[in-house]
Order: structure tokens, then C-alpha cells, then sequence
């Protein structure tokens, strides 16, 4: 009797350590791979060929106004001392002024970031809706024409050129059918309208009822979100196949056709449930790879996101922008991870 | 003529023998045996066609073209597809686009070759070395892989050409720094596998030194592996480098770059489409050809892993 | 009428070689007992069970005279018809509990499931019955094994539990497809007789499919001993020892005995002869 009480006792207590030294070690890893991520960009800044001081004070500025500004930066420090300031700055949020145009990088960001955010989002929701159902479809009739068709779909997806297809897009849709709107988020009369509060337009004009503003938006936004809705339509379903087709050849699955359950509540009930938690973990790998699709979607379609803003940036030796874009598309990458890394222990039974 | 028949006969019978007389043979044997199975799948085939055709083009390319490719015809410009003389039409300064396609072809391979070469082989390095060193070497060489991983590969790669400079060898340069991470992983987890195994402690029992393990019997037991991975990756390079040609920060004008081309196709895209299209259609097709062949070799070589 | 009546069962897989024949016309009937059905592996045995619920998948094909449940022919039945034979008339417990529950749904859901499929009842009530069912398996505290997950089971209580979901609709026929084989030899014992009380108090018709003669001979009342896709020999398991074809022979003389101690055992060998021949009727 004694011996089961200490057993249970030890069975209450024992997950505990573990739990709080995983959660340790995921933390140290995470803070691990910020830290490189910000010290390979901060190495990238400094081997670049254009000088940060000439770039700020200009060609014909003195020698004592250069060695100012030299100082005032921390160039005169050594690198590692640098690299510490570098730190400090973007845990502040200070990526530096944009040289382009004289604003803080970070104001910047934040004002293209949504506009990306929207664009993704949409890609990637167009992605979901279409993929599962299609990847399914495909693992359940594996062979037959449908599986077929969804195999042209991906291979097509990862053989075509995003910039190109975007183009083609651009010629049919707006050029020639006119069912679209053509570059930018907005047709200049709509512009201006509508009161900025979450920086994405679909959701500012609706807020606002100004649906008329809504409608010209969608319409600018539906090509390019479509045609990121392809990209990640193509991966997501291609995941959700091959995760299906090893689900459904699992014995469990055998169990449920036994019970008599239809093939419907075999798929659906059953071996879908299992494919939950790795179907989110390619949601979120999608939905960043999206982020960064999203670049040169971006330059197509004058779509004034990170992607343009950064690309923009690259154009004019504007490194403090580049830099702090890249940054952050990197963090965001960084936080996804981990948040699908977080929602596979929430979601999988087995990991707890 | 016979003759001829009953030696091709001979050397079959030799390639699918059940009982191979020497290690050479054997190897051999099994190569065939995969060529079989890669010659039963007509997609993979396919691909392999278009991507010797693609060779062939480059290799032949003054042979082929109809025009220099950078000769300029300002009076000529932007002809039409099926213009006399130029199939495939002009460009803005009336350069022949089919010309320039044959040599872009050039410009291509020599970017995909560079980065097959570069990337997996950095990778195969960082991988066998962590995996078969292991303890702190492993931990760090791995965590650095991780933050590689971490990056958006095209706004790393965005980055490393801003730093390096606009150009084709600086573009191969940054594919190739975002695309080693996977070839080490993949490289070391075969390697973990491998090293446990007993002929390696055999092996190490007679005195073979690590260095000898790795390359006499690690990597080679890697390759079949990062091959696959490879080929399937080349889809991603060119489409990488055309992206970063139609960002002006890969081949430089006026090089006949494919992804430069439909850069500069794109003023016009609303005129005179086929400027942009053909380039892109070129690029398409050539990624194609990579991922039908890829996808047909990893049946070949890793049925484990296979999607048919 | 027999419960069950197999006529020329033929299982076939079209390969890149031609098509091979997992099941050569396999005809046997089953009454009110226990049926054991033995072979090794590749011999047809497994497929012979999952044809009679018509489960093999496409591109296997099944091919019979009849397969005949209480004279109703089931190849003549739609799939929506056969769902309702599947669970309620004909159950299968299979090798593994660990591939064969569902691993993200709570035990509990899995069982009551397979109960609220056939009976039109409410959730109470389901769960009340799948309580009874666990108990029933000898499986402690089954209102906590209700919310457990499979994987917190050992293979003992997972298999106990397959038993419970499988025998939780009533059904007449239950195929034990090598139902020990992954288990723990101290539990395998303990399994066998939940599962066999359980068929005898309902008078249920089972068929037990094994590779091991000798659990098969003392578990059963009939054996069919299956050889390349075919029955080669019928007999009471009582009087396995009388056996007449060579290869249960063979596998008889490589078993040890405790009562006729040898000091080799022989070795099976194999006659290319008894793949062909007709089918032994099992009747």
C-alpha cells in the first residue's frame, strides 16, 4: 500500500523537472539562434563595401566632421564592443535612420509591415482552403486522375517563377480581361479615405464601412494573394498528401473500417485527426515562406510591403534598412517556428 | 550485325547477373538496376531529356543562334514572335530573344553547376564532422546550421548580395551560403547512423584513422542521399537566381541572364508581352525538368521515401 | 445453416511480375466454435480474415463462390450494407494494439464509438456500456482509462481494450488476427482467456488466426492449416496428432515435446508440390 503511495507521489512530482528543463533548454536554444541570426546581419553591415559615415555626412564633408561621426557611431570601438551596442540597439527597437529618407528604420517597418501581413495572410488562407482538401482527396484516390491533376498542380508550383507567373497574371487578368485591379493596394481615388488603425486595408475600410474602398481593394489584392494562395496551395497539399497516404495505411485505420464507420468518418474522424499536428507545423513553415515569397510578389505588384521596402533599401545602398528589414523578417521566422513547435504540444497527445 | 546483338546480350546478362563476381560488378550491377527503374518512369525520363537537350543548347550555342546575342538594332526593336529571322521577336534594343535564350542557357547552368558544387559539398563537410566528432563540435556546428535554417533564405541571400555586390559569382555565393544548411543536416544524420554501425568499428579496430572513415566510408554512403536532395534543389537555385536577376542584383546587363531578361521584358509586359514571357517560360521549363528528374531518382535511390 | 460458409475464396494483387494469388480457392464453414486457422507468414491466413469483411483495398481483388452469413451472401451487398455487417455481425481484433488504436482519440471515444455506430442510444448510455465492456475485460479503474490515451496502455490492457471495443456491438463472428503475437508472453495467456470467455458466454463464432500451432491446437476445437495460399489439411485440434499431410507433419515434428523428448528437431522441408493441388474443403 505504501510502496503505490510513493509510486503515485513520484508519478505527481517526477514530470515536473523535466518539463521546466525542456522548457529551459528551448528557451536557451531560441535566445541561441536570435542571437546568431542578429550577428551574422550585424557581420554582413560591416563587411559591406560602403561606408556608413561617408554615407551620412557626404562626400564633401570635413575630416573633423567624418571623425565625429565616426565616433558617434562606435566605429572607433572594437568589433565585439560594436556588436554589443548593435544588440542593445535592436532589443530597443532602434535599427538606425533609414539614409534614404531620414526616418528611424523601425517607424518605417512598422508602416510596411501590415501591408505584407495582409498579403500573406490572405496567400496563405487561399493555401489552406484549397490544399487540405485537395491533398486529402488526392492520398484518399491515390492514382486515380485526381491525384494526378494535384500532382501537375505542385509540380508546376515549384517549377514556375513566382515574379513570372505574377507578371502573366498581371498581363491576363488586368491587361487584357480588366477583371482586376492592377498594381498597388489601392486606385488613386480610393486613396487617403480611409482612417489608418491596423495598417491592413481590407480591414480598415471594412471597419470604417467604406465598402466601396473595400471592394477596390479587394480587387487590387486577390491577384497577387492568389497567386501566393498557388505557392502555398502547391506545398500544403503536396505535405497533406504524403502525410495522409502514411496515415491511411496505419492499422488504426483498419480498426475504424472494422467498427463499420463510413470512409468518410474513416478519413475524416480518424486518420485527419492524426494529421492535425503536422498539418499545422507546415501551415506555419508556409505561412513564413510566404513572408519571404512575398518579396518578389511585392516588386510586381508595387505592393508597398517589407519585401519592396527592403528590396527598395538594397537599391540605394541603404544598409541600415536592409539590415533591420532583414532582421525582422528573420524574427518572425524565428517566432513561428516556435509557435507551431508550441501548438504541436498543445495539440499531440502523445507529447505530453 | 548479329554479332553486334549477341554482345549487347552478353554485357545484359552481365549487368543483371544474381551473382556478381567482384565488388565492381556488383556496384555496376545495381547502377543498371537503377537506370531500369528509372528508365520505366517516363516522367523522369522526360525531364532527363530536356535537361540533355538544355546541355546540348548550351554547349552549341554559338552553333545555334541565329543572331549575336548582344548585337543591337535600335531600328529592329521589339519585333513580334514569328518576325523573319527572329522567332521569338526582339527586345528593346532589337537584340534577337532566341539568341539570347540560347546563350542565358549558358549563364544557367553555369550558376546551378557552381552551387551543386559548393553548397552540398560545404554541407557534406559540416554534416560528417559533426555527426562523427559529435560532443561540442556537433553542438555548435549545428546550432550555427540552425541559424542558417532560421533565415528567409531569398531575404538572406537579398542580404549577402547587398554586402558582396550585385553579380552572377556574388549571387552564387549567396544561394550557395543559404542552401548548405539542409545538405549538412541530411549529411549528418546519415552519418549518425553509419558511424554506430559494426563494420565501422571493424574498420576502426584496424587501425583506420578518422579521417580514412569519413572519406572512404562515410561520405561515399552519403551521396546517393545529397543527390537526390541536389537535383531536387535545383528547381529552388534557378528560380533563386533568376529572382535575384530580376532584382538587378544577380547577372549584370547586358548579359542574357533569364531572369534579367524578363526583368527587362517587364516595362513592356502590357505590348509586348512576349519579351517577358519566353524568358520565364525557359526558366519554367528548365525547373521542371529538375523536379521531374529529381522526384524520379528519389524513387530510384530512396524508395522509403518515395510519393508514388 | 452454418453461421459462416467460405466457398473458393480467391484473393488476388496485380505486381509488375503479374498477378499473384495470396488466397488459391479457399472454401471452409464455421459454426457456433472455434476456429483456428494456421500458417506462416505470406501463407494467406491474414488475408483470408480481412477478405471475409471485404476489406482488402484496391488493387486487391476478392473473387468467391460465396461467402455466405447466415445464408446471406455478403459479396452481393452494397458498402453501405456491409458497414452495418462490419462491427455488428463480424468484429477483428488485430496484432498490435499499439498501431491499431487510434492514437490521438481518448479510449473512451474509440469504444463508444464503435457502440453508438449500431445502437441508437444516448452518449449516458454509451458510456455507461463501455464502462461495463472494460470491466468486463478485467481492466481496473475504467473511468480513468476511459479519458487515457493509448499510448499511456500497455500492450496487455491495449489488446484487452481492442477485445472490449470489438465485442461492444454484439457481434456473432469475432476474427482474432494473431491477437498475442505483440504481447508480453506473461500476458498473452491472460488475454486469451478474457477473450475466450467472453465469445463462449455469447455463443459467438471465432476465428483465431495464428502462426502458432501449438497455441492454435490447444485454443481451438478445428484447425485449418494453410500452405501457399491454399488449405492443405483439416482437422480436429484434438487429433492434430493424426495429421496426415506432410507439412503439418513437418511442422508438428519441429515443435518440441515435453512428453516425447527428442534431441534434434527437425527441420521443415518444403515440397513444391503442395502449393499446387486443389483446396481442402473446411466444412
Amino acid at each position: 500500500m505504501s510502496a503505490s503511495d510513493t509510486n503515485q507521489e513520484r508519478r505527481r512530482r517526477a514530470p515536473l523537472f523535466p518539463w521546466i528543463k525542456g522548457t529551459l533548454l528551448t528557451l536557451g536554444s531560441i535566445a541561441v539562434t536570435m542571437l546568431g541570426l542578429l550577428f551574422v546581419t550585424f557581420v554582413i553591415g560591416r563587411v559591406m563595401p560602403i561606408d556608413p559615415v561617408l554615407a551620412i555626412v557626404g562626400e564633401r564633408a570635413s575630416q573633423s566632421t567624418y571623425d565625429a561621426v565616426y565616433e558617434q557611431l562606435g566605429l572607433d570601438k572594437p568589433l565585439i564592443v560594436q556588436f554589443f551596442y548593435y544588440l542593445w540597439d535592436v532589443v530597443r527597437g532602434d535599427f538606425g535612420m533609414s539614409l534614404l529618407n531620414a526616418r528611424p528604420v523601425s517607424e518605417d517597418i512598422a508602416r510596411v509591415f501590415p501591408a505584407t501581413m495582409e498579403l500573406a495572410t490572405l496567400g496563405v488562407f487561399v493555401g489552406i482552403v484549397l490544399g487540405v482538401p485537395l491533398g486529402v482527396v488526392a492520398a484518399v484516390n491515390r492514382g486515380s486522375w485526381i491525384d494526378q491533376i494535384a500532382r501537375v498542380v505542385a509540380l508546376v508550383g515549384y517549377s514556375m517563377p513566382i515574379f513570372w507567373l505574377g507578371l502573366m497574371g498581371l498581363l491576363v487578368f488586368y491587361g487584357v480581361l480588366g477583371w482586376v485591379g492592377g498594381p498597388g493596394r489601392l486606385d488613386i481615388f480610393y486613396q487617403d479615405i480611409v482612417p489608418t488603425r491596423t495598417g491592413m486595408i481590407l480591414l480598415d475600410s471594412a471597419l470604417a464601412g467604406e465598402w466601396s474602398v473595400f471592394r477596390n481593394a479587394f480587387s487590387h489584392i486577390v491577384l497577387p494573394a492568389s497567386l501566393l494562395g498557388y505557392y502555398s496551395l502547391a506545398y500544403i497539399s503536396r505535405m497533406t498528401r504524403s502525410f495522409m497516404l502514411e496515415q491511411l495505411s496505419a492499422e488504426y485505420v483498419t480498426t475504424a473500417r472494422v467498427k463499420g464507420l463510413s470512409e468518410r468518418a474513416v478519413i475524416w474522424r480518424h486518420a485527419f485527426k492524426n494529421i492535425r499536428v503536422q498539418l499545422i507545423t507546415v501551415i506555419a513553415l508556409s505561412y513564413a515562406n510566404l513572408l519571404e515569397g512575398s518579396v518578389l510578389t511585392e516588386i510586381i505588384f508595387s505592393w508597398p510591403g517589407i519585401g519592396s521596402y527592403i528590396t527598395t533599401a538594397l537599391l540605394s545602398a541603404d544598409m541600415n534598412a536592409v539590415l533591420g528589414g532583414t532582421v525582422v523578417v528573420g524574427l518572425i521566422f524565428i517566432c513561428l517556428n516556435i509557435l507551431s513547435d508550441l501548438l504541436y504540444r498543445v495539440f499531440d497527445p502523445r507529447s505530453k | 550485325m548479329s554479332d553486334v546483338t549477341s554482345q549487347n546480350q552478353s554485357w545484359r546478362e552481365w549487368l543483371t547477373t544474381d551473382a556478381p563476381t567482384s565488388r565492381r560488378h556488383a556496384r555496376l550491377a545495381n547502377l543498371y538496376q537503377g537506370w531500369l527503374t528509372l528508365r520505366a518512369n517516363s516522367m523522369a525520363m522526360f525531364g532527363l531529356g530536356i535537361l540533355l537537350a538544355l546541355l546540348l543548347v548550351a554547349l552549341l550555342a554559338p552553333v545555334l543562334s541565329p543572331h549575336d546575342p548582344f548585337e543591337q538594332s535600335l531600328g529592329n526593336r521589339l519585333q513580334p514572335l514569328g518576325t523573319e529571322g527572329h522567332i521569338l521577336g526582339t527586345d528593346s534594343l532589337g537584340r534577337d530573344i532566341l539568341s539570347r535564350l540560347i546563350y542565358g542557357s549558358r549563364i544557367t547552368l553555369y550558376i546551378v553547376a557552381l552551387v551543386a558544387l559548393i553548397a552540398p559539398v560545404a554541407g557534406l563537410l559540416v554534416g560528417t564532422v559533426a555527426g562523427y566528432v559529435g560532443g561540442w563540435t556537433d553542438t555548435i556546428l549545428m546550432r550555427i546550421t540552425d541559424i542558417f535554417l532560421a533565415f528567409p533564405r531569398l531575404v538572406l541571400a537579398l542580404a549577402f548580395v547587398a554586402a558582396l555586390g550585385a553579380g552572377i559569382e556574388n549571387a552564387v555565393l549567396a544561394i550557395s551560403l543559404t542552401a548548405w544548411p539542409p545538405y549538412a543536416r541530411i549529411a549528418r544524420a546519415e552519418t549518425l547512423t553509419i558511424r554506430s554501425a559494426d563494420y565501422i568499428s571493424a574498420i576502426r579496430l584496424q587501425g583506420a584513422g578518422a579521417l580514412r572513415i569519413i572519406t572512404k566510408h562515410i561520405w561515399p554512403l552519403c551521396i546517393s542521399s545529397l543527390i537526390v536532395r541536389v537535383t531536387l534543389d535545383m528547381a529552388g537555385i534557378i528560380l533563386a537566381a533568376a529572382g535575384l536577376g530580376f532584382l538587378g542584383l544577380g547577372a549584370q546587363p547586358p548579359s542574357p541572364e533569364w531572369g534579367a531578361m524578363i526583368s527587362e521584358g517587364r516595362r513592356f509586359i502590357l505590348d509586348h508581352w512576349w519579351v517577358a514571357t519566353v524568358p520565364g517560360l525557359a526558366i519554367f521549363t528548365v525547373s521542371l525538368a529538375f523536379n521531374l528528374l529529381g522526384d524520379g531518382l528519389r524513387d530510384v535511390l530512396d524508395p522509403k521515401d518515395g510519393s508514388q | 445453416m452454418s453461421l459462416l460458409e467460405v466457398e473458393n475464396l480467391w484473393v488476388r494483387f496485380p505486381t509488375r511480375q503479374g498477378i499473384f494469388d495470396a488466397v488459391r480457392g479457399v472454401s471452409f464453414t464455421l459454426e457456433r466454435e472455434r476456429l483456428g486457422i494456421v500458417g506462416e507468414s505470406g501463407s494467406g491466413k491474414s488475408m483470408t480474415g480481412r477478405a471475409i469483411l471485404r476489406l482488402i483495398r484496391k488493387p486487391g481483388i476478392v473473387e468467391a463462390d460465396a461467402i455466405r452469413l447466415e445464408g446471406r451472401n455478403l459479396l452481393d451487398l452494397t458498402e453501405p450494407e456491409m458497414r452495418k455487417v462490419r462491427g455488428q455481425k463480424i468484429s477483428m481484433v488485430m496484432q498490435d494494439p499499439k498501431f491499431s488504436l487510434n492514437p490521438v482519440m481518448t479510449i473512451g471515444d474509440q469504444i463508444m464509438e464503435a457502440y453508438l455506430l449500431h445502437n441508437n442510444t444516448s452518449k449516458a448510455q454509451a458510456r455507461a456500456k463501455a464502462i461495463a465492456m472494460l470491466e468486463a475485460v478485467s481492466i481496473r479503474d475504467p473511468e480513468r482509462v476511459m479519458r487515457a490515451y493509448p499510448h499511456e496502455m500497455s500492450g496487455g490492457m491495449g489488446q484487452r481494450i481492442m477485445i472490449a471495443m470489438m465485442l461492444i456491438p454484439d457481434p456473432q463472428i469475432l476474427i482474432a488476427d494473431e491477437p498475442t503475437s505483440a504481447l508480453d508472453v506473461s500476458v498473452q495467456r491472460q488475454v486469451l482467456d478474457i477473450m475466450d470467455g467472453l465469445v463462449k458466454e455469447r455463443g459467438m463464432g471465432l476465428i483465431f488466426i495464428s502462426h502458432d500451432l501449438n497455441l492454435v491446437s490447444e485454443f481451438c476445437d478445428r484447425v485449418l492449416i494453410m500452405y501457399a495460399g491454399r488449405i492443405v489439411e483439416v482437422c480436429d485440434a484434438d487429433k492434430l496428432h493424426q495429421a496426415k499431410h506432410p507439412y503439418t507433419q513437418g511442422l508438428l515434428n519441429s515443435l518440441p515435446r515435453l512428453d516425447q523428448p527428442k534431441k534434434h528437431l527437425e527441420v521443415l522441408k518444403r515440397d513444391d508440390a503442395w502449393a499446387d493441388g486443389e483446396s481442402v474443403g473446411g466444412s
